[in-house]
């Protein structure tokens, strides 16, 4: 049964391609075996190039990130909820995620946003603060105030499955 | 009325202490995004300064209490008009507000026989329950229905002028959205309403003196996170012989000067008022919202 289930899982791992399944990349703490699948993602990207430039391509969403999950964990508020996370593949997947909604040229390899979200024990006040440093985030990136919005238009459905039940 | 009354208040209550799986947890306070508040409209409840929207009072969600207080001032062409209230909010649920209205006829007083400066003032409490959906997130839109009960103070002097009675109760349902996709507000509110003039003019009156269907709406575009710039309309009943009602419209700029601050400035155009027409000025409003 377990050879079975490995089995599936190196099937599952070979259909993304060369390189390391995604949970468990050079780096990062290990999770527990999933199949990739850019449906997990959340939203459907934008059509089209504008928003992808809006955010100056995959080296101004990666710094976007960056900051957004720096700004995160030492926030006073929603900090702890990110304590105990691994930031090297937290970076890695929001950035995955981001880059792939703002069809900027990547396909995203993470959980979906109940499984990844699981636990955290997130409440409303929670997702807000959240939506608030990324709104910082992307203005210092100097992303114009209309675009961050369309943007965040694609993650607010999310909101269900991210809350604590 | 009288039971109308006693079953919202049964039915509020019953909202409120009715279990939530949220309840086990610790009550939280503020959480909301800037500016989705909204402000408080001239009758206390929350949303834009002439309407409400189906938001509720105060900076809470639904883990938390919410309170928010306003001052605002309205200075056209021949009146002013001050009022003050304090709203509280359940659970971003229900929603109970208190304002007071004075209503200054200034020189226009003295015409009218009244003497000069004289003011009309009114209380209104209002009470309101979001039924359904979420500005922002979810599929629906915020819906919210409410009941505003209003007691004019100076009841001799609207009957001498025609209205029927010195108190009534406004009965709303809005719809409010947020799309973010393109940073635009949008809500609709139908009400049922006597009022002449908001009630400052007193109830019902010689041409109608029954519940007359109105409509209201606000557009708000979002400039910044801090930011929005948008128009209303609201229209009027006009149940009074003496005095024609004008639909009102403003167009204002709401700014969120710190987290529990928002700004309101807004020109506006109220038409005929107590038989004196082109009534076109500014409102001003502060509140502070927790």
């Amino acid at each position: 049964m377990s050879f079975l289930v490995s089995l599936l899982f190196l099937q599952a791992a070979s259909d993304m391609g060369p390189g390391t399944p995604p949970y468990a990349r050079p780096g990062e703490e290990s999770v527990d075996p999933y199949v990739a699948d850019n449906r997990n993602a959340g939203a459907s990207p934008f059509d089209g190039e504008g928003m992808a430039k809006a955010f100056h391509g995959q080296d101004g969403i990666r710094r976007i990130v960056d900051t957004m999950v720096e700004a995160s964990s030492a926030d006073p508020v929603i900090g702890e909820i990110f304590a105990n996370h691994d930031k090297i593949r937290l970076k890695r997947t929001i950035f995955e995620q981001f880059c792939y909604i703002l069809n900027a040229g990547c396909s995203y390899t993470g959980r979906d946003m109940a499984a990844s979200h699981k636990d955290l024990g997130i409440q409303k006040a929670d997702m807000n603060r959240l939506v608030e440093v990324l709104q910082r985030a992307m203005t210092t990136e100097g992303v114009a105030f209309q675009a961050q919005n369309r943007f965040l238009s694609k993650l607010a459905p999310m909101r269900r499955d991210v809350l604590q039940k | 009325m009288k039971f109308t009354k006693s079953a919202l208040a049964l039915a509020l209550t019953g909202i409120v202490l009715a279990p939530q799986p949220s309840a086990a947890r610790p009550l939280r306070n503020g959480g909301k995004l800037l500016l989705t508040n909204g402000i408080s409209s001239l009758e206390g409840a929350s949303g834009g300064g002439l309407t409400p929207w189906a938001v509720i009072a105060g900076n809470e969600t639904s883990d938390g209490i919410g309170l928010s207080a306003h001052g605002t001032l309205v200075e056209v062409k021949d009146y002013d008009y001050q009022s003050a209230g304090v709203a509280v909010g359940f659970r971003d649920r229900i929603e109970i507000s208190y304002a007071h209205q004075n209503f200054n006829t200034n020189d226009i007083g003295t015409a009218l026989g009244l003497g000069k400066d004289y003011a009309f003032s009114q209380d209104v409490i209002g009470a309101k329950i979001r039924v359904a959906g979420d500005l922002v997130y979810d599929h629906l839109p915020a819906i919210a229905v409410g009941a505003q009960y209003k007691r004019n103070n100076n009841g001799t002097i609207v009957r001498a002028i025609g209205a029927r009675d010195n108190e009534g109760v406004d009965y709303y349902a809005s719809v409010s959205r947020l799309f973010l996709s393109r940073s635009i507000l949008l809500s609709a509110t139908a009400r049922l309403t006597k009022a002449n003039q908001l009630g400052i003019l007193g109830f019902g009156g010689d041409l109608k003196d029954s519940h007359s269907l109105q409509f209201e709406g606000s557009a708000a575009w979002q400039l910044s996170r801090r930011l929005a710039i948008g128009g209303e309309y609201r229209s009027k009943p006009d149940n009074l012989g003496i005095a024609r009602e004008d639909d009102w419209f403003d167009a204002f700029a709401a700014y969120a000067v710190k987290r529990h601050l928002t700004a309101t400035l807004a020109y506006t155009d109220l038409g005929s008022v107590a038989t004196v027409k082109g009534q076109r000025g500014i409102f001003l409003q502060l509140q502070a919202a927790f």
